[in-house]
């Protein structure tokens, strides 16, 4: 039988090694998996690399992994946000690699990853400091950057509904990178707020299909207000 | 002081030339305000690239919900018919051109339509991107909302870009607080003027040479 939940989010990460890339899910307030984050701080790995949007926000989160000196390097397309001062910090003191990325290549590069995908001329970027040193084609009379897809050891990504077999739904704008980390990553290790049985969730709208998951953990459900929010 | 358009009236602007049934992107910042002056007899899909179409305006105070935000990290509401995507096809609807138009904010755009607003170039500024670079290049059409001039006074249309780029060749019209000015082909077609303010004087303040 297939059985991918976990009892506890320390048993989830507990095999998360030194030096591995781990994708973290989220946007803002939405689809932040802190209590994975917090399990894997309280892991102990290091050295680590970490693809999310931002570069850790307030004090929580990711930015409490950053906190912590456990990261090496980040890919992302917007640290530098009001509540982003962990990362500022280690920022300034060369103790952080930044990989910068616009937003949409760094979805297509994970989206990518997982669905096998070499590399691929992109649009976005062509022209910029962000693509100087890049390979570039003219398409059709478009100008393209070729980029390169975003594998990870491990993901992190919180949904709302899952089953034993890994199937996930997510909550509005919480999905945000959610699916893509799913299919990037060698293990994938998702939070849920519900567990249902197989074939509890609509198989119409089942959003990650269970074989990208690896493990799941059932969690209480909590409201995250930190994240960059700018009134 | 010479004439000049309020943000507000900026932003209604704009909304005038949102026809029914188009699908546009709001920039954060100074395009946000178009939203709120979307007359009530068009309907307009908002796209905002954390993964909505159909947005809607902000919740009433105590009705926020932190899982439905917009991409200035705010929480919003859902129209009827509204949906949700992950970040991959949301920018894979901007890059593929399916969003009729995208309003953005500016530090500089050049007589060709190249855009700069993303980075000051500043050496000890901690570079930031997000979506900028897909949205400038992505939709249909890239209009800019802009001061007309920096606080320094200088103009924000010029003619080659000083700033680092966002995207080349992207941007066909600029609504600044002064003037609606389309760029084709290289040529800055003024299509109006604040009340109040001559040509001549208009095109004092502006660092590219203007068509009437």
């Amino acid at each position: 039988m297939i059985n991918k939940l976990m009892d506890s989010l320390a048993a989830a990460v507990a095999d998360v090694k030194d030096g591995s890339t781990v994708m973290v899910g989220g946007f803002g307030t939405a689809g932040l998996p802190n209590e994975l984050t917090d399990a894997l701080i309280a892991q102990g790995a290091r050295e680590l690399t970490i693809v999310n949007n931002n570069a850790g926000n307030g004090d929580t989160g990711l930015a409490a992994l950053l906190a912590a000196g456990r990261v090496r390097k980040i890919v992302c397309s917007f640290p530098r946000q009001a509540d982003s001062h962990h990362f500022d910090r280690l920022y300034r003191a060369g103790q952080i690699e930044l990989e910068l990325v616009p937003q949409g290549n760094l979805a297509e590069r994970i989206r990518a990853a997982g669905a096998g995908i070499g590399a691929f001329f992109t649009p976005t970027g062509y022209g910029t400091d962000l693509a100087k040193g890049k390979e570039t084609r003219t398409i059709d009379g478009r100008n393209y950057v070729l980029e390169y897809p975003i594998h990870a050891d491990v993901a992190l990504i919180k949904a709302e509904v899952g089953d034993r077999l890994g199937n996930l739904t997510y909550r509005m704008t919480a999905r945000n990178f959610g699916p893509i980390m799913a299919a990037a990553a060698k293990m994938t290790i998702a939070t849920v707020h519900k567990v249902v049985e197989p074939g509890g969730i609509d198989p119409e709208i089942v959003v990650t299909p269970g074989l990208y998951v690896k493990r799941l953990v059932l969690i209480e459900r909590a409201v995250t207000t930190a994240g960059g929010f700018k009134a | 002081m010479t004439a000049r358009w309020t943000r507000d009236q900026m932003a209604a602007r704009v909304a005038r030339e949102i026809a029914d049934g188009m699908v546009v992107n709001l920039g954060i910042g100074l395009p946000t305000l178009v939203a709120n002056h979307l007359p009530a007899d068009r309907e307009v899909l908002l796209h905002s690239e954390n993964g909505v179409l159909g947005m809607g305006p902000a919740p009433a105070p105590g009705q926020e919900d932190y899982d439905l935000i917009n991409a200035g990290k705010q929480p919003v509401t859902l129209k009827a018919g509204g949906c949700f995507f992950h970040h991959a096809d949301s920018f894979a609807m901007m890059r593929g051109g399916h969003l009729d138009l995208c309003v953005l904010g500016a530090f500089q755009v050049a007589a060709n339509g190249d855009l700069a607003n993303w980075h000051t170039g500043a050496p000890d500024a901690i570079p930031a991107v997000g979506g900028a670079m897909d949205l400038a290049i992505g939709a249909k059409n890239t209009w800019v909302m802009m001061e007309h001039v920096t606080k320094g006074g200088e103009s924000k249309l010029v003619p080659a870009l000083t700033y680092p780029v966002t995207g080349l060749a992207c941007v066909s019209r600029v609504i600044t607080d002064l003037a609606v000015i389309d760029l084709v082909n290289g040529a800055a077609k003024v299509i109006e003027i604040v009340e109040g303010l001559r040509f001549e004087e208009l095109q004092a303040r502006t660092a590219i040479a203007l068509q009437r």
